[in-house]
């Protein structure tokens, strides 16, 4: 196990994806090199993974899995103490999220896919203050993740449809940045571009 | 290449971790590329994705030829995008050359103008690249009579310009212009969540799912600031 002081987001390092699927798969390897590299090189991870085809089903399916992550870990969020502006993201935000899960489902469906099971998590997240953290993390992750992915869509309407929802990934990362006293943009371009020593760190884990 | 099946047997995070963590000249060399993030390392990024003097062996998305129709359908969008980082960037230099903010307020402003400057630059040079011709710079002017007045203005134009990428997603053809519009769209969505956040507003206008802003709704909504 590497320490701490060797990865760019520890935290990250301790969520764990219990899930046998292909976009657990790639979910697995994304937290992986973002917690190494940061939440930007997981843009560049999940665009390779996609590069090589598996078609709109498939990206869906991988942000269902991503979704289901999120959305578990406000429900799990709100059974800490948080304090009140906290509850009230982690209350807003899940919805959200569930709401991405759902619609999500709906049009894996439409188009014929099967929705992916919702894998079990567990995350480093014991007492209110390990709260903020993780959160803009998992959503900074989610955004580059999306960002990543997108390219690889085929379909304008599902293209349309993951823009609209990274925006409120985008969005909330802003918000719980905020509430971390950290800049809400921290760059001018979220990464999504291809970045080759990344590529090749994660290569062996990209099923 | 690893036996995906060995993989799924092991499928604890921690494996892949231990895996991507064992080699720290390659996580050295990546996180120097990251660190520079002004516009000119973001430049050097996009002009190599989406040109063709730079294809790496892990550019996995190589340029498809794009036929002059598509080409000139990216430029129309890229145009109309730069349109509004012009207007977005003047903005911002207008609020700070006003005096009205300082501290973290006037520090967040800087940001945001620097961003949307960045995103002038590479646009600017995107179009180039592609053969076009970058569109003229407009003339603007803005009401900036009060700190919070200009609050909500700057909250307006970026809640606006987070639609109005989302509405031009799809028509962009080449991937690579694609990912940077994305990479921007995104940007502004954090710029707009702040200051909705400073208003005291909802960080998250349209609910669960972003709402697209079609060009004519935006070009009527900023046409008061270009004069």
């Amino acid at each position: 196990m590497p320490t701490d002081s060797m990865l760019a987001i520890p935290e990250l390092g301790g969520v764990e994806i219990h899930g046998l699927t292909r976009g657990s798969f790639i979910l697995k390897g994304a937290l992986a090199a973002g917690a190494v590299y940061g939440a930007a090189s997981v843009g560049p991870f999940v665009r390779q993974a996609f590069a090589a085809g598996g078609g709109d089903v498939d990206i869906l399916n991988f942000a269902l899995t991503l979704e289901y992550l999120e959305a578990d870990f406000y429900k799990k969020a709100q059974t800490l103490s948080l304090p009140a502006n906290a509850m009230k993201m982690a209350k807003e935000f899940g919805e959200n999220e569930q709401a991405h899960v759902d619609a999500l489902v709906g049009t894996i469906k439409k188009l014929g896919g099967t929705p992916v099971a919702k894998p079990t998590f567990t995350f480093p997240l014991k007492k209110p203050a390990d709260f903020g953290k993780l959160a803009q993390t998992l959503e900074d992750t989610g955004v580059s993740a999306y960002n990543g992915a997108a390219p690889a869509i085929t379909s304008k309407e599902v293209l349309g449809a993951a823009g609209s929802i990274v925006q409120i990934e985008a969005r909330h990362a802003a918000a719980i940045r905020l509430f971390n006293s950290e800049t809400p943009a921290p760059l001018a371009f979220d990464a999504t571009l291809q970045m080759q020593e990344v590529l090749d760190a994660v290569k062996p884990f990209i099923g | 290449m690893r036996d995906p099946t060995t993989l799924e047997t092991h499928p604890e995070t921690t494996t892949a971790l231990q895996e991507l963590a064992s080699d720290p000249s390659s996580r050295r060399r990546f996180l120097k590329m990251v660190g520079g993030t002004g516009a000119a390392g973001a430049l050097t990024i996009f002009l190599a994705a989406c040109g063709s003097t730079k294809t790496g062996a892990g550019s996995t998305t190589a340029a498809t030829t794009s036929t002059s129709a598509e080409v000139a359908g990216d430029l129309d969008v890229l145009n109309y995008a730069l349109t509004l980082e012009f207007l977005e960037a003047d903005f911002y230099a207008a609020v700070i050359a006003s005096g009205l903010f300082k501290g973290a307020q006037l520090d967040l402003i800087k940001t945001f103008g620097d961003h949307e400057q960045a995103h002038v630059d590479v646009i600017t040079a995107t179009v180039k690249k592609l053969g076009g011709t970058p569109a003229a710079k407009p003339k603007t002017s803005f009401p900036l009579a009060n700190a919070g007045a200009v609050v909500k203005l700057a909250a307006t134009v970026e809640n606006l310009g987070a639609a109005a990428y989302l509405a031009e997603a799809g028509k962009i053809v080449n991937k690579e212009v694609l990912a940077a519009a994305l990479s921007i769209h995104s940007v502004e969505a954090r710029h707009a969540a702040a200051l909705n956040t400073l208003l005291g507003k909802s960080v998250t206008p349209d609910g669960p799912f972003a709402n697209p802003a079609p060009r004519d709704q935006v070009l009527a909504a900023v046409k008061p600031f270009i004069v």
